[in-house]
């Protein structure tokens, strides 16, 4: 069994063996188990990234069996520099949810808890998948995790929520499954993704894969108009599940452009890029104003989230290596961040157990640990230099420049809406006067939520001051990549 | 014509036949209410016949008896195979339901489904239009006793005679279809059929004709709109036991007619019944999948997901001859048997919950009493999911796998008909997913409105973790089903 089988399998395994066996009057021990089991999971990963080969596009890692013979499917892995950290960051988030839910959680805890185990390995699958139906099965099947994480710990709405999570993001995929099935028969047999990279399609065949390839991902994102879902999810989702899903899932969506509609429908891709670098204009201005009249934390930080993949989808669209490999740079980046932004919210709601930012004020009076960290993550998300958020919406901005200059003006004045929401949130929930008692009765994080924001902290701080691992990975798959773009693929 | 080795081809349903009159007579002489011993007979001789298909079809033989009246094809053996562990999970979900209700006395409930296996045994065998239509019989009217054996129970007797009349008529059509077939062809054999279609020397008209009645008796019993009125009113009325009966294996049997029939027989005819059953297709797609969506009644839901789920298989059967070319035919026609496979396993298990959750003077029916059944019984409420799931078609179930295959039979002919055909089939599985979702939304997300836990008799409880497991795991690993299924059917078509 090869590194990437195991980090898919490991976590399930361990989710399974909760599953089987796991009660409640055993809670403490199923929390360690899902403990070990995430650890285990992310300490597998490690030997991904120190066995890397660097200067080279090609799969590493590659594992490769026969799957469903009759269909020619495989069960094809591999990683590249696109892919690499985004299985290191599923790995180590899953972590961090796992003591995030540590006492918060008293229902069910086994269920909760291989939820998450289960739903860590799958989407490791999506990303290491390298055969076309593999990947759609991984793609799919972690709606089921989600949707159950968000139904049965969610909040008051979380019936709504649930259902619009799975049908929203359903809709989008099955017209994929078409335009897979479709290249299954136009490369003669073949579910390869990598034999799909290379298949001559024509202008009309490009276009209407792009946009089947667009309805699941540009949902996935989510780009704007088609966001709606992510706010109404996020609110009610348990802290975990807004972390899991505003962290990795979003970028299942991402990842997809970059592995499926860019490298199969180049032309299209090329043709249609204004397109898409309009939608994430809106996404990044618009969304950005529509975030700061949010109420609610979480709502807020949600629609920071649509704002900040709008970053992600403008760096890839406008085909420079700055703006591709920032593209890639923010998504690691807004994992480690917006997780964090959502975890610090849980700490508080699980205190107040309210979301409203009016019910909050002077927090920092009483929880002056939890606030600086609080602060250090806000300024995180705006992007302050230094911070895991300003390398990659920079190179981003850098790239949109060289493009075209007022694409790079229109969203470098983006940074400025995104200061203005967090910090006028950071300043209304934390600074001021103690506003009520229940402020006045918080008492500062304790040691288990402490490591998890300072593994957070320590996490966007590095990516920060040192992104050079994360970018030396990706240049050369980022290079070839837009290489291949560049080419006509058409007859 | 009738030869030794004619007996070889029926072997099964030979000892079939004799140990249904034994476990008929043998019960006369068991006192106790649970009927373990005849229970334990049946399931004995069941899964002696079970292996003996089993191992006839490995075998690999296509070998014609009595002059071609029946056939034994590794397709056949399949599928009879897959029939009689259908009937025999079926008898294990139904034994303690049938018990609180009075339906075990007499111990006809296991003779009258081994009688209907016999039927859909010779359904699925038959060469021969008045041997396909004598199995069809046979297996309906054990159908309709099993469904009447309730006897003071209102509701079922209603369902009973729902079922009785509009079977009957649908019989009718079949036997006309058939007959205005030989009147055309002179013969009631099906190669001999399918040989006097192919030569174009018989009045096209008079073949249209017969086969219009002959699709319209095919699409009543397997429940194709607009043929459907029937299922939704059958399955809830009847005692739960009695609807797995007539909706589980019967559907294997179902799916063995029509190939026999359209494939073996009628092949020449594709063009015309290809067209017939798209629309038979397109309907129960739609009827089947936005009617489920206003049901309260689960029994009733899941019969309208089956109006759809038979949408589905009729897909698979109208994409085989494009342009006069058979070259997809096995590409095609495998595909719809992949999905008739999977469906029975996944509904056997759907409705093996369902009668579990059913106690004395209680049936649990309704989709709200499923409600919080998570935290009742966490393992029972997995295999709920996993089943609904799987009809959804959300990997990595099996279900999955088997739209996967019709969606790529119809994509595959590269005919845009076709191709929209797919996108109308995958819009209305996102219908379709939706009520089922509801279903588990209930079971996962609602507090239950009774504390009390869930208990089963050993022998279901294991039947009904493995059957759900099993979902699962054709799910992950569904090559060999896949690879069975293309096998079969390609032998199956050299003939």
């Amino acid at each position: 069994m090869g590194l990437l089988s195991l980090a898919i399998w490991t976590p399930i395994a361990f989710g399974v063996i909760l599953l089987a066996f796991g009660r409640d009057s055993q809670a403490r021990a199923v929390r360690w188990l899902a403990l070990v089991g995430s650890i285990v999971s992310f300490l597998i990963t490690l030997p991904l990234y120190s066995g890397f080969q660097l200067g080279t596009s090609a799969m590493q890692f590659v594992e490769k069996a026969s799957w469903i013979e009759r269909f020619n499917v495989h069960y094809h892995l591999g990683v590249d520099g696109i892919s690499l950290w985004l299985v290191l960051l599923t790995a180590f988030i899953n972590v961090i949810v796992v003591i995030a839910g540590w006492e918060v959680i008293t229902r069910k805890v086994n269920q909760y808890m291989a939820a998450f185990l289960i739903l860590s390995g799958l989407m490791i699958g999506v990303f290491s998948a390298l055969d076309g139906i593999l990947f759609y099965v991984f793609f799919e099947a972690t709606l089921i995790p989600m949707y159950l994480i968000i139904g049965i710990w969610g909040g008051p709405n979380k019936i709504y929520a649930a259902f619009k999570f799975f049908l929203y993001t359903l809709m989008g995929s099955l017209l994929t499954l078409i335009a897979l099935i479709y290249l299954y028969t136009a490369s003669n047999g073949s579910f390869d993704i990598l034999t799909w990279h290379k298949l001559q399609l024509s202008g009309t065949v490009q276009t209407l894969l792009f946009f089947a390839f667009f309805a699941a991902f540009a949902v996935k994102v989510p780009m704007w108009p088609f966001h709606t879902w992510l706010p109404d999810v996020h609110v009610e989702a348990p802290t975990g599940g807004s972390a899991v899903l505003a962290a990795i899932m979003l970028k299942l969506g991402a990842y997809g452009f970059l592995r499926f509609s860019m490298p199969i429908a180049p032309d299209a891709a090329r043709e249609w890029g204004m397109f898409i670098i309009v939608l994430s204009l809106v996404a990044v201005v618009y969304v950005g104003l529509v975030a700061m009249v949010q109420q609610d934390m979480k709502k807020l930080v949600a629609y920071s989230s649509v704002a900040h993949m709008g970053f992600v989808t403008l760096g890839f669209f406008i085909f420079n290596p700055l703006g591709v490999s920032g593209g890639i740079v923010q998504m690691i980046a807004h994992g480690f961040v917006s997780a964090a932004m959502f975890l610090s919210i849980g700490v508080l709601y699980d205190r107040v157990h309210s979301r409203e930012i009016a019910s909050y004020g002077g927090v920092v009076n009483t929880m002056p640990k939890f606030a600086a960290f609080a602060l250090f993550f806000s300024m995180a998300n705006c992007g302050l230099p230094g911070t895991a958020g300003f390398v990659g919406e920079w190179m981003v901005i850098l790239g949109a420049v060289k493009f075209n200059f007022w694409i790079g003006a229109l969203a470098a004045s983006a940074l400025i809406f995104g200061a203005a929401y967090t910090l006028w949130m950071f300043k209304r929930v934390y600074l001021g006067p103690v506003a009520n008692d229940d402020v006045k009765d918080l008492t500062d994080i304790n040691g288990r939520e402490f490591l998890v924001m300072a593994l957070l902290a320590a996490a966007v701080l590095y990516m920060g001051v040192y992104p050079k691992p994360f970018t030396d990975v990706m240049d050369t798959s980022v290079a070839d990549l837009l290489k291949h773009v560049a080419m006509s693929k058409l007859p | 014509m009738m030869d030794n080795s004619s007996w070889m081809t029926i072997y099964p349903e030979i000892v079939l036949l004799v140990m249904a009159c034994v476990i008929a007579l043998a019960d006369l002489f068991v006192k106790s209410p649970k009927r373990t011993a005849t229970y334990a007979l049946t399931l004995l001789s069941l899964g002696g016949v079970a292996w003996l298909h089993a191992m006839s079809a490995d075998a690999g033989q296509t070998l014609y008896g009595f002059g071609r009246l029946v056939v034994s094809d590794p397709m056949g053996h399949w599928l009879k195979c897959f029939a009689t562990i259908s009937v025999m999970v079926t008898l294990v979900y139904s034994r303690p339901y049938a018990a609180d209700r009075d339906m075990l006395r007499g111990g006809e409930l296991f003779s009258l489904s081994m009688f209907a296996l016999l039927g859909m045994s010779f359904m699925i065998s038959g060469q021969n239009f008045i041997v396909i239509y004598l199995g069809l019989e046979l297996l309906t009217l054990s159908s309709y006793a099993l469904v009447a054996l309730r006897r003071d129970h209102t509701q079922a007797t209603e369902a009973a005679m729902k079922y009785f009349v509009l079977g009957a008529m649908a019989s009718g059509f079949l036997l006309y279809g058939m007959s205005m077939m030989y009147g055309a062809t002179g013969s009631l054999e099906l190669s001999s059929v399918f040989k006097a279609v192919a030569s174009g020397q018989v009045n096209h008209q008079v073949l249209v004709f017969g086969l219009v009645f002959i699709v319209a008796g095919l699409a009543f019993k397997i429940g194709a709109v607009p043929f459907h009125m029937w299922i939704p009113d059958v399955y809830q009325g009847a005692p739960t036991a009695a609807t797995l009966m007539i909706g589980g294996a019967p559907k294997l049997a179902a799916f063995a007619i029509m190939i026999r029939l359209l494939v073996e027989g009628l092949l020449p005819l594709a063009f015309d019944w290809q067209q017939m059953l798209s629309f038979l297709a397109i309907g129960s797609l739609l009827v089947g999948n936005l009617a489920a969506i206003a049901q309260t009644n689960l029994k009733r839901m899941l019969a309208y997901s089956t109006i759809a789920q038979m949408g589905f298989v009729l897909l698979g059967f109208v994409a085989g001859v494009i342009n006069g070319q058979t070259t997809l035919a096995a590409n095609a026609y495998s595909s719809a048997m992949f999905y008739m496979v999977s469906y029975v396993l996944t509904t056997l298990a759907s409705f093996g919950v369902i009668m579990l959750l059913a106690r004395q003077g209680f049936e649990s029916e309704e989709i709200t009493d499923l409600a919080g059944l998570n935290q009742r019984s966490p393992l029972y409420a997995g295999v709920m999911a996993i089943c609904l799931f799987s009809m959804a078609g959300i990997p990595p179930m099996v279900g999955f796998y088997a739209k996967l295959s019709v969606l790529q039979s119809l994509i595959v002919s590269g005919q845009s008909f076709y191709i929209g055909l797919a996108i109308f089939a995958v819009i209305m599985s996102l219908i379709g997913a939706f009520y089922y979702l509801r279903v588990v939304k209930v079971m996962y997300f609602d507090e239950p409105v009774t504390a009390t836990t869930v208990s089963a008799d050993t022998d279901v409880r294991v039947v009904l973790s493995v059957n759900g497991l099993l979902v699962l795991v054709l799910g992950i690993m569904p090559g060999a089903l896949m690879a069975l299924c293309a096998d079969a059917i390609a032998r199956m078509l050299v003939i």
